[in-house]
């Protein structure tokens, strides 16, 4: 804001615009070339019928509009803000072994193995030795501890992203009666698909070999976290 | 008529203490001189405290003493003096220092180890009970 001078507090001298011109930054930016369109015609020939109608006619391609709005209606500025990727805190990194404080399997201490697209992190327990399935959670209910687990071994497959744990909507036929007999009926389980399973254990499985090389890793994984008396979650150092 | 006192530890010239607030916290000193009834001078030059008053109230006694500091000494004097008796050696063998490192250890314990001092507890335990239920 150097460049305009501030009349009172808050109001400068130069407008915005006036502002921008004088920073000059248009004129370091980068415009990428469009590839060419071919400009169609504006007018097309078109013949017509009836004799005092000279044959022919160009009629506009594209129509003019019918209505003009009365009042200039002001567009509105497009924001050209856009959302960054989440950054997660510095002390979870992959291997890192978080403990969940919210949810189903809160409590558990479980594996992060990475950051997903939307800023979620992926954990898993390993399944195998506390039940808690390749998930996402939130950073927010996670605390970090100190534990790390060596995930060089370990390879995480792209195909598991934000996408593979949206549930898939399978649209059948129901019938209104099927519906009304359904009602108060507990749902039926659907079962888990067996390529999950595979996935899960792949994943765990060289996770878990990784584990068993530190000792009693597997059994703190396997039990779960709780405060007891005189202990301060803020006092505590994990 | 003079009754025998029950105190044992007396705030008087010699007397090395515990820092209980501060930046010097959790170290040694040795009481150099008596300003009032609520402050004195204390320095610890083997221990890294500066020469500095200090009110009692941030002051632990401990049952170690200088026998021949004479008032008002200098660093110098202290410095010589503390290596002479041993204070800090002393002090470090005492069971209430080393109470106090272990409990420090244990606070900077990580959730993992936390967990494992556990199992070991657990262990111990249980040869504890084995080995009396045999006897």
């Amino acid at each position: 804001m150097a460049r305009s001078k501030e009349l009172v507090p808050g109001i400068g001298r130069l407008s915005r615009s006036q502002v921008a011109a004088k920073r000059g930054l248009y004129k370091g930016l980068k415009k990428s070339e469009n590839p060419a369109t071919e400009a169609s015609a504006a007018h097309v020939e078109k013949s017509v019928g009836g004799d005092k109608n000279n044959g022919k006619r160009l009629v506009p391609t594209v129509k003019a509009p019918r209505y003009y709005p009365a009042e200039d209606v002001r567009q509105p500025k497009k924001s050209r803000k856009s959302p960054k990727p989440a950054s997660i805190r510095s002390s979870i990194t992959p291997g890192t072994i978080l403990i969940l404080l919210a949810g189903r399997y809160r409590g558990k201490r479980v594996v992060f193995l990475k950051q997903l697209e939307s800023g979620l992190l992926l954990v898993t327990g390993p399944f195998k030795i506390n039940g808690v399935p390749l998930r996402r959670v939130n950073q927010a209910y996670v605390i970090a501890t100190s534990t790390k687990v060596d995930l060089s071994e370990v390879k995480v497959e792209e195909k598991i992203n934000d996408a593979y744990f949206t549930k898939v909507v399978v649209k059948g036929s129901h019938s209104a009666e099927e519906e009304f007999f359904e009602e108060g009926k507990p749902k039926a389980k659907e079962p888990l698909p067996a390529t999950r399973t595979a996935e899960q254990k792949e994943v765990d499985k060289a996770l878990i070999s990784a584990i068993k090389k530190t000792e009693n890793l597997a059994k703190y994984l396997k039990a779960s976290w709780g405060l007891s008396k005189g202990q301060f979650a803020h006092q505590l150092v994990f | 008529m003079s009754t025998e006192s029950n105190f044992k530890r007396f705030v008087e010239v010699g007397r090395v203490v515990l820092l209980k607030s501060g930046p010097f916290s959790g170290k040694i000193a040795v009481i150099a001189e008596i300003i009032d009834h609520n402050r004195a001078i204390i320095d610890g030059p083997t221990t890294g405290v500066p020469r500095q008053s200090y009110p009692y109230k941030h002051l632990t006694l401990t049952p170690l003493k200088l026998s021949a500091l004479p008032r008002a000494a200098g660093t110098k004097k202290v410095r010589k003096e503390v290596e002479k008796e041993a204070i800090v050696d002393k002090w470090d063998k005492s069971s209430w220092a080393q109470k106090r490192l272990a409990v420090q250890k244990r606070r900077a314990l990580s959730d993992f180890g936390r967990f494992s001092v556990m199992l070991a507890k657990k262990q111990r335990r249980d040869l504890v009970r084995k080995a009396v239920a045999k006897a």
